[in-house]
């Protein structure tokens, strides 16, 4: 379990995101609409912080918010790539599938890093997060790559796996997350 | 100009509905539960994607608020925090209960990493009761 920064920071931070959510829905900078947006996201944040952030306004480190801008076109690319790639294969008649249930090791420790993780494997076709158990990934993949399969020993085959389907992301997830 | 918007905005739409047809197709040849969840969620993640970001460029185009675009993008943005969760939750209560893989599948590391931890959580329980019942039979002995 990570450690959780101060109050005001986490309050502060759980403002921002909401008056900037608000923002983009009326995307109009009248003095009546940012004001109330103000005002809602105050007394909202009140009440949802605790369970909206822990690591507060560290998250909004220009190094890591650089990061998580650079992650959106990265991330949309692998996701075409990977779409493409599972279109292949219900379009071929051949249905060339070879699924299975591998384990994958990340390097990421926080909680919420974590949750990155998962939700892009689980987004990327091909593959879905089962189960997460402390580093561990179980993942449900549509082709199984020749490395894993034929890995001599368990740590082999995480190794690979890993290689194909979480270091793409951790590069990224573990600045953005810490 | 920005009638090119609204032409991006239509290809966009257009290649969203290809991929909805694409998961529709998967839906159909795929064999078992775990690679439809593969085809189903995925291109309609993609396919949602794609329509809801053209349906914004396509208004723009056309001359409404430039607020279509950018509400539009907070919609995508959920739909991609939240596809992901639904699928996993989907995807785990198959497994849970108990539907097999299909028989081609190649590797199960999951249930091998259950069967594992069932087998040292039962080596715990045998060792725990044993020394349960060897205090009872101390205990008894005490009193008798």
């Amino acid at each position: 379990m990570e450690k959780r920064a101060s109050t005001l920071s986490r309050y502060i931070y759980t403002v921002i995101v909401l008056f900037v959510i608000w923002l983009f829905f009326v995307s109009t900078l009248k003095l009546q609409e940012v004001l109330a947006g103000l005002a809602f996201s105050l007394i909202i944040a009140a009440f949802t912080y605790p369970v909206f952030t822990k690591a507060g306004l560290q998250n909004l480190h220009p190094k890591r918010v650089a990061y998580a801008i650079a992650y959106v076109p990265y991330f949309l690319w692998a996701m075409i790539m990977a779409n493409l790639d599972v279109a292949y294969r219900v379009l071929h008649p051949k249905r060339p599938i070879r699924p299975g249930i591998v384990r994958c090791r990340t390097i990421l420790k926080s909680d919420t890093g974590k949750l990155g993780l998962a939700n892009s494997i689980t987004l990327t076709p091909g593959t879905i997060t089962l189960d997460v158990r402390g580093d561990d990934y179980f993942i449900h993949w549509i082709w199984v790559q020749d490395d894993v399969l034929n890995a001599e020993d368990e740590e082999a085959s995480i190794k690979a796996a890993s290689r194909y389907i979480t270091q793409p992301f951790e590069k990224f997830l573990k600045v953005i997350f810490g | 100009m920005i009638e090119v918007l609204s032409w991006i905005g239509q290809a966009l739409i257009l290649i969203g509905t290809f991929f909805y047809f694409l998961s529709t197709l998967g839906l159909i040849r795929m064999p078992d539960v775990y690679n439809r969840m593969q085809t189903s969620t995925k291109s309609a993640t993609l396919g949602s994607l794609g329509v809801i970001i053209g349906v914004g460029l396509w208004a723009v185009g056309k001359g409404y608020s430039v607020s279509w675009i950018s509400m539009t993008i907070i919609i995508a943005a959920f739909i991609l925090l939240t596809n992901p969760i639904s699928a996993h939750v989907l995807i785990k209560a198959a497994y849970e209960k108990g539907i097999p893989l299909w028989h081609g599948s190649v590797v199960d590391k999951y249930r091998e990493f259950l069967e594992r931890e069932e087998k040292e959580r039962d080596a715990e329980t045998q060792a725990a009761s044993q020394a349960g019942t060897q205090g009872e039979n101390d205990a008894g002995e005490v009193r008798t």
